[in-house]
């Protein structure tokens, strides 16, 4: 059968390999070549060997961006997790209205990141105005700031993923541990939880690299202020590109350190959480 | 009966959070009633006989910042590359799967790879690649995205060919459909669900998406609604805060709709997703 698909190639494969070379393979490793390069756009490359790393990694700016990142990355991973499985937990029981309640904190995923960061600039501005604050006078305002507004947007996502994992424990578990007289605690702690670590596994891996990636909020919501000190890795790589003439392989340079950090993170992480998962 | 108690508590507590949820968005559309100089000052006060304006704000959101324009971009991109990418991708998963050799698998890995690569790794060269093929219109970034979002859909789609089994096919080509018969009236409509998941979580990134469609189209030609929205608060020297609060309202409404009318599949498509992503 295999011999007899494969003269077909050219329909089926070709059209998303095509494109599939436009749009990630010849970017990315044009993207690596010229992180070793200076130049303004894609044709006028000469080469200069590291200078752009050892640039990118002098860059204070830069260094600020990194720890302001990981330290939102953390923070926002623990808050949006704990809150969302409990709500998974609350909404798995047997109460009234869950769909509504389902429905409705899943609705800020939708919204996109631009439309998000506005929204929640009236918000902000509207509170801390009454104290003549600002969110873009304050990093740590604005680190709040982003801190809630990606909770709001996300809990409803993780929560899904949650509920999906609690539902496919099974229920005779939970029954032969009430037999064996557990208390709900120690149900919670030696069933549900290790039952869960796929799901955990998912949700810390997704909101990790969704919080070293955030792009769109954090432009809307403070775009980098007060001077570049709410700013964090993609957004300092973007003005990198497009806010300093010369500064192009730099940038790229910037966005190839970003990357092996990002996947260096989801490696290390998938590492410590798969093992967890073959202890049980 | 014991039990009671805890349960009206727990009723009562969600339902506190589930206000606090709605409240951005519902701020948000108030203030879109209201004249732009009482929006700073006042943004959580019901609109009064000093400060409604009526849709005004709409008015001046659409004919000022070309905002339905913006809209009608934004479906289009959306759809059509969303079409595009389900169609493509899944013939090109169930060719990779079926046809085992050392190209495809090639292939497979690279499109799992790219799913954790960061956009800023590659958008300053994209954007350049785009600009010479001349990709810039809203049909040229359709194949942009059809190359950047093929790694999750062949991804997702590649996971549910696995689980088809062999004899169907192979008594559809017994039988004496071609290959492309055999996928558009066997295999098609067995992948349903996969196509329905893949579709919801593209439709999401694609209608929101503010970065690529920024770097990689024409921006005084065409706008899609989070960069015109994007416009409105930078480039101009007067902020027109009632105008704003219009846009968002218009950027938010198409979303709920659209949540509201597939809710189940959005929700079954993000868990699913997520098992496999």
């Amino acid at each position: 059968m295999s011999k007899n698909i494969k003269k077909y190639w050219p329909l089926f494969v070709l059209p998303t390999f095509l494109a599939f070379i436009i749009g990630f393979i010849l970017p990315f490793l044009i993207g690596i070549y010229l992180s070793f390069c200076e130049f303004t756009t894609v044709t006028d490359a000469t080469f200069v060997g590291l200078t752009n790393y050892v640039k990118a990694f002098q860059d204070t700016i830069f260094q600020h961006s990194f720890w302001y990142t990981a330290a939102f990355a953390l923070v926002s991973l623990i808050i949006i997790n704990v809150v969302a499985f409990l709500f998974a937990l609350a909404l798995t029981q047997k109460l009234k209205g869950t769909n509504i309640f389902r429905t409705i904190f899943f609705m800020p995923n939708l919204i996109g990141g631009i439309v998000l960061g506005y929204i929640w600039q009236l918000i902000f501005s509207g509170i801390l105005s009454q104290y003549s604050m600002a969110i873009n006078l304050d990093s740590r305002l604005g680190f709040i700031g982003l801190v809630i507004l990606v909770c709001w947007q996300q809990i409803g996502y993780m929560m899904i993923i949650y509920i999906a994992g609690l539902q496919s424990i099974p229920e005779d578990m939970m029954e032969a541990a009430d037999i064996d007289g557990a208390s709900s605690l120690q149900k919670l702690f030696k069933i549900t939880i290790p039952m869960m670590m796929p799901s955990i596994t998912i949700c810390t891996f997704l909101s990790i690299t969704n919080g070293f990636k955030l792009f769109d909020q954090n432009l809307a919501l403070t775009a980098g202020e007060p001077g570049k000190m709410s700013e964090m890795m993609a957004l300092n790589i973007f003005n990198t590109f497009y806010g300093r003439a010369g500064y192009e392989g730099v940038g790229q340079a910037k966005a190839v350190i970003f990357f092996v950090i990002v996947v260096g993170i989801g490696l290390i992480q998938l590492y410590f959480t798969n093992r967890k998962e073959v202890e049980q | 009966m014991k039990k009671k108690l805890p349960m009206y508590l727990t009723t009562g507590i969600l339902t506190f959070l589930a206000l606090t949820w709605v409240f951005p968005v519902f701020v948000v559309l108030i203030n879109s009633f209201k004249n732009k100089l009482y929006i700073n000052a006042e943004p959580f006060k019901l609109p009064n006989a000093d400060s409604f304006v009526g849709m005004e704000n709409y008015a001046e959101a659409i004919d000022h910042y070309e905002l339905l324009k913006a809209l009608v971009i934004t479906v289009f991109i959306t759809v059509v590359s969303v079409a595009v990418i389900l169609i493509c991708t899944s013939m090109c998963a169930w060719f990779i799967t079926r046809v085992k050799n050392k190209v495809t698998k090639a292939i497979y890995i690279l499109c799992v790879f790219s799913m954790v690569v960061p956009f800023q790794m590659v958008m300053f060269t994209l954007s350049k690649i785009a600009n010479i093929l001349h990709l810039t219109t809203p049909w040229g970034i359709v194949i942009i995205y059809l190359g950047f979002g093929a790694g999750l859909a062949v991804f997702m789609f590649c996971g549910f060919v696995k689980s088809i089994p062999l004899e169907i096919e192979e008594a559809a080509m017994i039988d004496g459909c071609t290959p492309v018969q055999t996928f558009f009236k066997v295999v098609l409509p067995i992948m349903k669900p996969t196509y329905i998941s893949v579709g919801i979580l593209e439709t999401m990134w694609i209608w929101n998406d503010f970065l690529l469609p920024y770097l990689v189209l024409d921006i005084n030609k065409y706008k899609t609604l989070s960069i015109a929205i994007q416009y409105m608060k930078g480039s101009y020297g007067r902020v027109d805060m009632g105008a704003i609060m219009a846009a968002l309202i218009i950027a938010v409404i198409p979303v709920i709709i659209f949540y509201l009318s597939c809710q189940k599949y959005i929700i079954k498509g993000v868990a699913a997703g997520a098992v496999k992503g």
